[in-house]
């Protein structure tokens, strides 16, 4: 139990997805400008993150290393996971119609969103077992939300800011994500403190 | 295209006009991740361009073979293989640069610059002007890579390609400021580069800079319906509006403490 609480609060916290680790940044500033579709966005993003996880892991393991082909991970997992979305759009669209309509719009976004590729990397390299993959990923998403609600929140505050010309629109926008990443910094040696 | 292109223009639109990070905004995960110093930055310039300029060459080549409906998984599949070649030379040639750059050379795949070229340029233009496309594409991205890097290796390091700065480091006069090199430095630098970059662009071509994701001046979408998602999301303010400003511009926060302006409008 207790190495997964140190998956989640690492992956959540520590090394966020977005702030620190840099992943997703396109989705990051291009959809937290209002909090519906920052939030749909990455509900979307922890339920393909999950998919994904659990399609590639065994294809890894159980077709690709023991052929010694590994190095072929990037090529089948992108493919695997345009495929898997393209699915997960069409099962969605039928059966859940109102699941669809939260979060339809953005899974296509989510094929070339680099989380997803970047999360299942890191997946492989570091070794997890299945389960831990799917904390490890599942807790990645959850931490993509957590830095979009934030942010969501702090650029709906700065619409109202007096700007200097030259920094408005987008250059503010990365200053301010820099000083919501400074934020996370102070989290570095919780888990220390916590799990001893 | 109907508009003829002059392959000089080719080349030298993506260093700065058009520059693929600055002004477009494309591929920011490596250029904010990568860039802690300007060896790094220049490598996966290097890298990238070298796939762009290959992705954008067989693309072309293939533009009149490939069926439409099953063109982006294509370009997928080329794009992921020259990642791959990428690697192994990487590995084989410069192990450290592609321990520095770790997961980001894999990710290369989907870098949104070059799946944007290949989309836009490359499957409609000749092979050649497909090159020429790619080249000045990837010099812009490695320029801007590389000032990046610069910035945060000097600041934060206090070094320059891994030599140290006169008067800078323990014992001297000056120490380098630890956060550039760390995340929130990467925000804080990209953010005011392209403030700067913006602003050179509008003096020399009277241009207005292009809002993250609108990709309306820029067609290297996904597909149709990607833009439809962005265009829904995203609403650029005129040149030197405030968001106040503009109709339908209140942010979701304020409309539920009143009606919607829309609303009052109609009544």
């Amino acid at each position: 139990m207790k190495e997964f609480l140190i998956i989640l609060f690492s992956v959540i916290l520590i090394d966020n997805l977005v702030l620190s680790k840099f992943l997703g940044i396109c989705s990051f500033i291009g959809l937290s400008k209002n909090l519906k579709n920052a939030m749909g966005m990455s509900a979307a993003v922890i339920f393909v993150m999950f998919v994904a996880t659990a399609v590639t892991y065994p294809i890894f393991y159980g077709l690709l290393e023991p052929n010694g082909l590994s190095y072929l991970q990037t090529v089948i997992f992108i493919l695997v996971i345009a495929s898997v979305v393209q699915i997960l759009e069409a099962i969605l669209r039928k059966a859940f119609p109102p699941l669809y309509q939260g979060m339809g719009i953005y899974l296509p976004l989510i094929t070339t969103n680099c989380a997803i590729l970047g999360v299942m990397l890191i997946n492989m390299t570091e070794g997890y077992t299945f389960l831990q993959a799917i904390f490890s990923s599942v807790g990645a998403g959850i931490g993509f939300m957590l830095a979009m609600f934030l942010f969501a929140g702090v650029r709906s505050k700065m619409e109202h800011s007096d700007i200097p010309h030259f920094m408005r629109g987008l250059p503010i926008t990365f200053v301010a994500a820099a000083i919501v990443s400074v934020s996370f910094m102070g989290f570095k040696g919780i888990i220390e403190n916590l799990f001893g | 295209m109907a508009r003829k292109t002059s392959l000089g223009r080719e080349l030298t639109k993506g260093v700065l006009r058009d520059n693929p990070l600055l002004i477009l905004l494309l591929g920011l995960c490596p250029a904010l991740a990568v860039t802690t110093s300007a060896i790094n930055g220049l490598g996966m310039g290097v890298a990238s361009t070298f796939v762009l300029v290959m992705s954008n060459l067989i693309v072309s080549l293939l533009r009149n073979v490939i069926p439409d409906k099953v063109r982006i998984p294509a370009y997928i599949t080329i794009i992921s293989s020259l990642v791959t070649m990428v690697q192994f030379v990487m590995q084989g040639y410069v192990p450290a640069l592609n321990q520095a750059l770790g997961i980001f050379i894999p990710l290369i795949t989907v870098n949104c610059i070059i799946l944007g070229r290949a989309e836009a340029f490359a499957n409609r233009n000749t092979p050649l002007a497909s090159v020429l496309d790619g080249l000045g594409m990837g010099i812009g991205f490695t320029v801007a890579l590389f000032l990046i890097g610069a910035t945060r290796e000097i600041l934060g390091n206090g070094s320059i390609f891994g030599y140290f700065l006169p008067f800078v480091g323990e014992g001297h006069m000056l120490k380098p400021i630890m956060i550039f090199a760390m995340p929130p430095g990467g925000f804080a630098v990209f953010g005011l580069l392209i403030a700067i970059t913006q602003r050179l662009n509008n003096k020399f071509y009277a241009r207005q800079p292009l809002g993250t994701m609108d990709r309306a001046h820029f067609p290297g979408s996904i597909s149709a319906r990607t833009d439809a998602a962005m265009h829904g999301v995203e609403q650029r303010f005129p040149e030197g509006a405030s968001a106040a400003q503009v109709p339908g511009a209140v942010p979701e926060t304020l409309k539920k403490d009143g009606k919607p302006i829309k609303e009052k409008d109609q009544q």
